[in-house]
């Protein structure tokens, strides 16, 4: 029983961050119908932003409290990533709003490799380290064991998913938002300056990947230049999982995501007396998605929408 | 919205001309300077992007040594002075990437080849090379199969997976006294050959492999398999596997509280995998082929060599450069860089390199290869056995 605990609490804590990422992705498909297939590098810069901060005003022995050195890494991240999503959006996305559907994905996979690239040239190909200044509480419950940065993970991705949910459907830039997402042009013919609106999509959306990064190498305790690619690919997977587009789905598909990995690889073996191991566990992940899509193609909480002209 | 398409693409293509226009004015001088000198490619293959990035820099820096060092002393092949040059490729950890690479270099007429890192990059490839009759050192690949295919021109400095997987499986039951023991491998043909050594060794030896668990190269969360590893209480976990994801494994092993001991091979006995771990590192133990640095006879002269130059060593530079003098040496015995000429020449290397004695049995694997188990104490790899 205390190892299914754990299994659960592994597989939620894996899912909160698929869901932080998953919440980005899905921002910009429900308004744009683009998939940022960048967002997983975002994700990257704000850990390596973070962490090239954290690092500095470790290193310069100035005695800051250990929660404002975090929040300066974070402010970093964020505002590194605001900028870094505006300007993707302006020159890759912007130029071909009304090309083909292919022309953006593939700016999109472009801009990707020049992340990675350009984050190999800057931070080099070592892993970097995080600080150790977080002190890590070990918490026990009933058996399993979890940790503050963990519960911490878990009440983020929950907190920005409700304030996201608010920002969405209770404020005018949400009524925007939705409203561009409904019909662009009509909504642009209403008064609503579609430009700005897209791009703070994508500011938005960033700054979720920023927290996301400085998340994930906190709870691993390191980055590297290429960690955006497959956690931009899981959590991508989350967010078709749960509904793309969907806020709410991109949430639960992470969670969803999360356990299925986690209890696959503590069950698989077991279950089939050995015959598929732990390797199997992204087989188990992708083979419940295709479930999923055969028979609810728009995923779970997705709605049914007719294709758009 | 066909012009709006081309735009880019033509936009593209100018760029890329005119950066390979720059790539071109940059190696002007150098060639004029060597005019006389006749250009002997010598190809460097590893993972130069991804998540081994660091190590595949490691040996190409080896290599790149060696290979200065050569053209600083002159060597002189058939009476014509003659300039090595690196001709470095990226094979990304990737198998299907090691393959064109190696085709690629073949078309590009290299006299031999040191690398890959992977063996399971360096085990397909390896045939291209075969067939072509380019000689290939592998500074890194250890997997027992690389070598066991029959070809005359696959050789490596390293020592193999059932060298190492014998002393790592003795070492986990006598000398740890771990009665139970778990193991986890990445599912390359690395990892994966060393963990099943290990596990037959382990079974010999008296001990028994409790759970079998498998993880990729990629993988940053090992928490799932941890905890169905806790609940068979071992004594020790071997991992074959690289040092970010042996990092990493063991963190989350202190984590969640796991109290056994953490056992790797050479990918995980590197300075990468302590700074990575931190303070979890310690008391981690890992082996590595051949000797410590310290020991080895031109270590310490080497690491100053090295350091001046390309900073850290990871774990393969010192091999790497062994390989390419190997390479070179036996080139000049031959007084040809025709692969066909000095092969012969190379199957009969015998000096003493900066790692140890480099000798090839008739497979092509190093005679004698020493294995040497470290454990991680106050953030250094100290000599366990």
């Amino acid at each position: 029983m205390d190892i299914f605990l754990q299994q659960l609490i592994n597989g939620l804590v894996l899912g909160s961050v698929y869901a932080l990422v998953a919440l980005g992705y899905t921002m910009v498909y429900g308004i744009m119908e683009l998939i940022n297939f960048a967002h997983g590098e975002v994700t990257m810069v704000g850990a390596m932003v973070a962490l090239a901060v954290i690092g500095a005003i470790v290193a310069s022995g100035v005695g800051m409290p250990v929660l404002l050195v975090m929040v300066c890494g974070l402010a970093a991240a964020v505002l590194v990533c605001a900028a870094l999503g505006f300007t993707i959006e302006r020159i890759a996305y912007r130029p071909l709003r009304n090309a083909p559907r292919l022309a953006p994905l593939i700016t999109a996979i472009g801009i990707s490799i020049i992340l990675q690239n350009l984050a190999m040239l800057i931070w080099g190909r070592q892993y970097i380290t995080f600080p150790p200044i977080l002190e890590i509480e070990r918490y026990n419950i009933g058996g399993a064991t979890i940790t503050s940065i963990q519960i911490l993970i878990v009440l983020l991705s929950a907190a920005i998913m409700v304030g996201l949910l608010l920002l969405i459907n209770r404020t005018q830039m949400g009524r925007a938002m939705r409203a561009t997402a409904q019909n662009r042009r009509v909504a642009g013919l209403m008064g609503v300056n579609i430009n700005s609106v897209i791009s703070m999509t994508f500011v938005l959306g960033s700054i979720l990947a920023a927290v996301a990064g400085v998340m994930v190498c906190a709870y691993y305790g390191m980055a590297h230049y290429y960690m955006g690619f497959m956690l931009g690919l899981k959590a991508f997977t989350a967010a078709v999982l749960g509904g793309i587009g969907n806020v709410g789905g991109a949430v639960l598909g992470g969670l969803l995501l999360g356990v299925i990995e986690s209890l696959g690889a503590g069950y698989i073996g077991p279950l089939t007396g050995g015959f598929m191991g732990s390797h199997y566990q992204d087989v188990f992940a992708f083979m419940v998605l295709i479930l999923v899509l055969v028979l609810r193609p728009s995923g779970l909480l997705g709605e049914r929408v007719a294709e758009r002209p | 919205m066909l012009n709006t398409l081309l735009k880019p693409v033509l936009l593209l293509s100018v760029v890329v001309l005119a950066l390979s226009a720059c790539g071109k004015k940059e190696e002007a001088p150098v060639g004029a300077a060597v005019e006389q000198a006749v250009v002997v490619k010598i190809g460097a293959v590893s993972p130069l992007t991804g998540a081994q990035s660091h190590l595949g820099k490691d040996i190409e820096s080896g290599i790149r040594m060696a290979i200065d060092e050569a053209n600083v002393s002159g060597v002189t092949l058939g009476g014509k002075k003659v300039t090595f040059e690196l001709a470095s490729e990226d094979d990304m950890a990737d198998p299907r990437t090691a393959t064109i690479v190696a085709q690629k270099l073949v078309d590009e007429q290299i006299k031999g080849v040191i690398g890959h890192l992977n063996s399971g990059a360096s085990i397909p490839a390896s045939r291209i090379y075969s067939d072509a009759g380019i000689p290939q050192i592998s500074p890194a690949s250890t997997a027992v199969a690389y070598t066991a295919q029959g070809y005359k021109t696959t050789f490596r400095v390293m020592t193999n997976d059932a060298q190492q997987g014998k002393v790592l499986g003795e070492f986990a039951v006598k000398t740890l006294g771990g009665k139970s023991v778990a193991i986890i491998d990445d599912r390359t043909a690395y990892g994966q050959g060393l963990a099943d050594e290990v596990a037959a060794v382990v079974k010999a030896a008296g001990g028994s492999v409790v759970a079998r668990e498998f993880t990729t190269d990629k993988s940053t969360d090992f928490m799932a398999i941890l905890t169905a590893i806790k609940g068979k209480k071992p004594d020790v976990i071997f991992f074959g596997g690289m040092d970010p994801q042996g990092a990493l494994l063991v963190r989350q092993m202190k984590s969640l509280g796991l109290s056994a001991k953490l056992l790797g091979g050479d990918g995980l006995q590197s300075s990468n995998f302590l700074t990575l771990a931190g303070a979890d590192a310690e008391g981690t133990y890992a082996s590595s082929p051949g000797q410590p640095l310290a020991l080895m006879p031109g270590g310490n002269e080497f690491s100053e060599k090295f350091n001046a130059k390309h900073g850290v060593i990871q774990i393969y530079s010192p091999y790497a450069y062994d390989a390419t003098r190997a390479m070179i040496d036996a080139m000049k015995r031959a007084d040809s860089a025709t692969p066909a000429n000095y092969l012969p020449e190379l199957v009969k290397t015998n000096f003493t390199g900066v790692t140890g004695p480099i000798a090839f049995d008739d497979k092509g694997d190093i005679l004698g290869g020493a294995v040497t188990v470290y454990q991680a104490q106050g953030g250094e790899w100290v000599v366990a056995k």
